[in-house]
This record gives C-alpha cells, structure tokens and sequence, in this order.
C-alpha cells in the first residue's frame, strides 16, 4: 500500500555510556494488528510498533514519549511479553526470549515489572494492601505464609507506607499512596527492569513530585533499570537518562535527554518541546504550532508519517520514507535533520 | 461592575457521613473580557465552584453565598426558570472529559443545534448555516459533513471543539472552560488553548480558566485564583503570583514542578496531603503541611490579607518567594 522500509539487518541502536551492563535489549521489535473493516472488506494492519530497538542499562532510565496512538503503551505491552512482538527480538540480561517454553517464559516474566497509569483502577479493590503484594510471590515462589508477609511488610516500609497499613484496602488510599502500593508490587519479585507507563500523570502536583523521588531512590538503591513512558516533557526532562519520541508506532528521534532537549533536530520532537505549557515564561520556546492530528494508522500517510502536519516538509518527505540514521549525536528519522537548528 | 461577582460562596454536600464544606467562604470576580485561571490539586473545590456558578449542582449541595451575582442579575434569589435562560446562553460551560460530555445518542449537528433552537429560536436552514459556522469557527475540518457525525466516530481533540462550538453558540458573555484540555495530548492542548484564547479575544467575552495545570495558567490566564482546601489561598496577577509568590502553599507547588527543579536531582515536595472531610485543622488548613507555621498558625485561622497586587490567606506572606529571615520558622 504505502512505501514500505526495507527491513533493516542491523538495525542502528543508540548507544548509551559504557559502564553498567545492558538489562534489556529490544532489536526492530514490531507489533502488527490485523483489524476488520467490515463485513466484506479485507482485513487491515495495524502497525502499532513498527521497528523499534533500544539498550536498557542497569540504573538508567529511558523514557519513551509521543502522543497517544503512537505506540508507547503497544511497547510497554510488547516488552513486558503481556503481548508477544510479531518480529523482532527482545533480549533480558542477553537472553532472547521470544519463542521460549512456558515454562522459561515464566522465569524471565520475573525480570521486568509494570507500573499502570491509573492507581485507581490497577489495584484489585477486592484485596487488602498485603495480599496485593504477597500474590507475586505466591504465584512465583515457594516462600511459606510468614515469610511471604514479612517480605510484603519490608517492601511498604521502602515505599514509604507505615507497615501497620498492610490489611488496609486499597479504597482506604490516597491516589499517591496508592502508586505507592503498585510501585512496591512490582518490586517484589526484585525485577531488573520496570516499565513504567505513565506513573504520575493521574496525580496532583505536589504527589507527583513524591512519587518521582520514591522512584529515582529506589533506582538508585535497588539499581533498577526505567523504561518510563509519559507524555509530560517536562516530567521526562526530569527523571530520564535518554529519550526515544516515537510517532506512530516508529521512532523519530532517540539520543541521551541533554541532547535531544537542548537541540532537538526532528520537527515532532520540537512541535511537542514548544506545545509543552510552561511555567517560567524565559522557558517558553518559540511557537511552532501543532498543525492536525495524528493520521489513522490503519492508513498511514505516504513517506515521511509526519509530514502532513510538518511545518518544514517538502515533496521529497512525501514520498520517501526517512530512515532512522545517527545526526549529532542522536539517531533521527528526518532528510533534514542537519539543517534543523 | 464586574461581570461576575462573588462574595463569600460557600457549598456544602449533605451525605450520610455529615455534612461537609467543599467550598469555604470564596470571593471571585471576572471583569468582562478578563481570562480568570482557578489552579488547585484535586479536592480543593475548584470544579464544585464552577458547578454553583452555573447551577449545576446535585440536589444534595447547599450554595450559600452573601453575594452573586451575573451581569446585575442576581443569581440567588432568580427563579430557575429564568436561570435557566442565561445557563447556556450568557453563561457556558467547556467539561473535563469531551468523549463523556457528548450524548453518544445524537449526532453533533443535533447537539450543537439544540442549543441554538432552545436559546435562539432558529429553525430549519438558518439554523443548520449556523451550526456550520460554528464548526468551522473551532477549526473543525469539512463541517458540512460532520454535522452528522456521532460523537464516537471524532477524536479526543475534535469531540472537545465540539463542545466549544456548544458552548460558544450563543454568543456568551463569560465561558467556564473545566480542565478543558486535561485528557488531551500536549499537541492538541496547545491547539485547543489557542482557540480559547482566539474565542475570547474575538468576542470580548470573560474566560475562567479551571485547570490543576501551572504551567496552563500561566501561559493564557491574566489574574490568577489559587484554592486550597475549599479556600482561596491566594489570587495576583499572573506574571507576579509566577514571579514571587506570597502564600506558601503556592510557593511549595511550584517548587513542585520538575520544571523548576532543572538541575536538581530530587523534586522539593509537599508532606502530607490536602485535608479530608474529618480532618480539618484548627487554624490555617495549610498548616499542617507548611513549612513556615507556627503556634498562630496552628490555632488561628487567617483572613485573605492584601498584598501588594492581590490577597494571600496567611499571616506571614512570603516577601520574596521565600521566608523573611528570621520569620516564623
């Protein structure tokens, strides 16, 4: 239908520093859904994620930002295996893990963790705060009663809720302290990395700020590695070590934050930095605005999928699909990467 | 004389747990043409005043108020059959969540002519012309067809222009935007802000801004409310209240922000959280999370005081954003 990327053999990754070893690794990673339009048409594909890699290290945080549809939640979905990629690898300390048995894909499960958006509706209203932190380790150990409890206890008190709260229900909670309890959730089986899909944008301000600290401490204790997804840029700018902006379903622009914040080089990337609202008005940057809304994806525009709503594209961003290359110190998927500055 | 004017509103819900205050004594008023933001974390009674201005509350909240008034009509004592006249016409209101606030029963084009038929008295093709040019005032793209349009076939963005073209169908003379743009993408947001602020412009017509985002108010509103508890902690000017803040709470939610705390590693945060039902302090209600209390503090509660451009609820306002030394620490 639409010019379509030559699958790439060694598709480029961004390199973080060198030092703390690499916990997850995600290679051209795509997730297409086949969707019916209607009763006699043809099924139609959804590429939701369509060719995404990056390296995770320990103790650093990747953040991954877009607007909504543009495949972040399909990524965390992918990563955390609740859904298995159509192709792609996805590698755990090294160790692939699509097309493994059962039996090792509950072993690997253990290593990566989620934290959902809404602690609202991501806690079972059902179960006390105890038995919401024990049923991990019921499922994936042989951990007896005590024990479980003991290790439940421990865990509250590291998220900073008194211990004394454990056969609380979750209604008895306050929204950040209920983030709180699915933070310690998936901690308890000591995962290596957590995906984090918008953790603080159901939270007041002054919450938010709270939670932040209780993870970048508990990352800096435990040694965690984040992949932190969220549409706040001012959020990201905070707590991530690297960024990756996605547009629908594939990466636009993935360097370390510093970089990517300061001189943004892909058009997307600068729209949304210029559309975040600004407290201190020094901050604000020159209005480029939003023009459009994000193209359906089950008919995605010709070349560049940006380019309709680009206010720099040309004939060529029309028809020629933009690879994703390395340009200053960043990968970018734009032809005019160079001349953005 | 203001457009809209307040004087000490209080609401109260009668549940079955007791009655209780969610707003607690407020003053606003909104000049004509004047863009008000109302910022505060939930629970601070923001929304609930919106509600009372409009009418729209349940049957178990009680509006008390010694003063409001709208356009010289006093809203207390009018009988609801004329409120109902100015609800929708001369007042309007932009809600929270646009894929909730449409009937998904009815196409666009019905809703958005419902409320031409019922204020306006137009019918047949003056009024579908109407709808029309109202969609394509908020930039809603090829209107004609999407009159027909059901609200599940339009996007977040769209469906919220939708309600604006709703609300701004009858030329009001003051808009209540509700967190307009909280369940939107940034892209959107910034798009959806600026047709606000374009609306208000054009037409002259009062905005007040109810958001729980800083950096939303900072960028569109003129004069500033910040509530607290049920309470107006503090109300300035924008580029000042940003500037130099006067009341703690407000200083402490700004350092809040990662935006300001470029830099830093840790966020400076607020301890404890805004008081519930049961809970309500003696003195000050920021008292037990500020800073700054002390024995006054905790055992008086203070007035709105003037300072320099506007009104801060504490008895040691903030000279310079930050304590004066020395100063109730």
């Amino acid at each position: 239908m639409t010019t379509e990327t030559q699958p790439q053999t060694e598709p480029h990754i961004f390199e973080a520093t060198a030092g703390s070893s690499v916990v997850l690794e995600a290679r051209d990673l795509r997730k297409h859904y086949a969707v019916k339009r209607g009763a006699f048409k043809p099924m139609a594909t959804v590429k939701a994620l369509d060719g995404v890699s990056f390296r995770l290290q320990a103790g650093r945080t990747l953040a991954v930002v877009g607007e909504s549809g543009c495949g972040k939640s399909t990524l965390a979905r992918s990563v955390t295996m609740i859904e298995p990629p159509t192709s792609g690898e996805l590698l755990y300390d090294g160790r692939e893990v699509v097309g493994r048995s059962a039996a090792e894909m509950k072993e690997l499960r253990r290593t990566v963790q989620m934290v959902f958006q809404n602690p609202y509706g991501s806690l079972n209203p059902r179960k006390t705060v105890g038995s919401i932190l024990t049923e991990p380790l019921v499922i994936n150990t042989d951990m007896d009663k005590h024990e479980r409890r003991d290790r439940a206890v421990a865990m509250m008190g590291k998220v900073g809720l008194r211990p004394d709260q454990v056969d609380r229900y979750p209604h008895m909670f306050s929204g950040g302290q209920r983030q709180r309890i699915a933070i310690a959730r998936a901690l308890m089986l000591n995962p290596r990395v957590v995906v984090a899909d918008e953790p603080v944008s159901a939270l007041d301000v002054s919450i938010q700020a709270q939670v932040l600290n209780l993870m970048m401490d508990l990352q800096e204790e435990l040694n965690l590695a984040y992949l932190f997804i969220s549409h706040d840029l001012s959020v990201v700018r905070h707590i991530a070590d690297s960024l990756m902006v996605m547009y629908l379903g594939k990466p636009v622009e993935h360097g370390a934050k510093d970089v990517v914040f300061t001189r943004p080089r892909h058009p997307y990337t600068r729209i949304l930095l210029a559309a975040t609202p600004r407290v201190n008005p020094e901050l604000r940057v020159d209005r480029v605005v939003p023009k459009g809304e994000l193209p359906s994806p089950l008919n995605p525009p010709p070349g560049c999928a940006f380019h309709k709503r680009c206010p720099f594209a040309t004939d060529r961003c029309a028809t020629e699909v933009p690879p994703l290359r390395p340009v200053d110190e960043r990968l970018v998927a734009c032809h005019y990467a160079e001349e953005m500055n | 004389m203001p457009l809209l004017d307040i004087k000490n509103l209080s609401v109260e819900f009668t549940t079955r747990a007791g009655t209780f205050r969610a707003v607690d004594g407020i003053d606003l008023t909104v000049d004509e043409g004047e863009v008000v933001g109302i910022v505060g974390e939930s629970g601070s009674g923001k929304s609930v005043t919106s509600l009372a201005v409009m009418g729209l509350l349940g049957s178990n909240g009680r509006v008390v108020a010694d003063r409001m008034m709208f356009a010289g009509n006093d809203l207390l004592t009018m009988p609801a059959a004329q409120r109902r006249k100015i609800t929708g016409k001369d007042v309007a209101m932009v809600f929270q969540e646009p894929m909730t606030s449409l009937n998904p029963c009815f196409t666009v084009g019905f809703q958005i002519m419902e409320t031409l038929r019922v204020h306006e008295g137009l019918s047949g093709k003056a009024l579908r012309n109407r709808a029309i040019a109202l969609l394509e005032q908020v930039g809603i793209p090829a209107p004609e067809t999407r009159l027909s349009a059901f609200p599940h076939q339009l996007s977040g963005g769209m469906s919220q222009r939708v309600m604006i073209a709703i609300a701004i169908a009858c030329n009001p003379r003051l808009l209540v935007a509700d967190e307009p743009t909280t369940a939107l993408d940034v892209t959107i947001q910034k798009q959806i802000l600026d047709l606000l602020v374009h609306l208000q412009r054009e037409r002259g017509m009062a905005l007040i801004l109810i958001t729980h985002d800083m950096g939303v108010v900072a960028e569109t509103a003129q004069r500033v409310v910040v509530m607290y508890a049920g309470q107006v902690a503090e109300t300035r000017p924008v580029h000042s209240l940003f500037e130099r803040p006067r009341h703690p709470y407000t200083g402490a939610l700004l350092d809040a922000l990662p935006e300001r705390a470029l830099g830093k590693r840790r966020l400076p945060t607020i301890p404890g959280m805004v008081p519930g039902i049961a809970d309500r302090p003696a003195g000050c209600l920021f008292s037990p999370r500020c800073r700054f209390a002390d024995a006054r503090c905790r055992a008086e509660r203070p007035a709105l005081f003037d300072v320099d451009d506007g009104r801060a609820r504490c008895f040691y306002p903030l000279p310079d954003g930050h304590p004066a030394a020395g100063e109730a620490l």
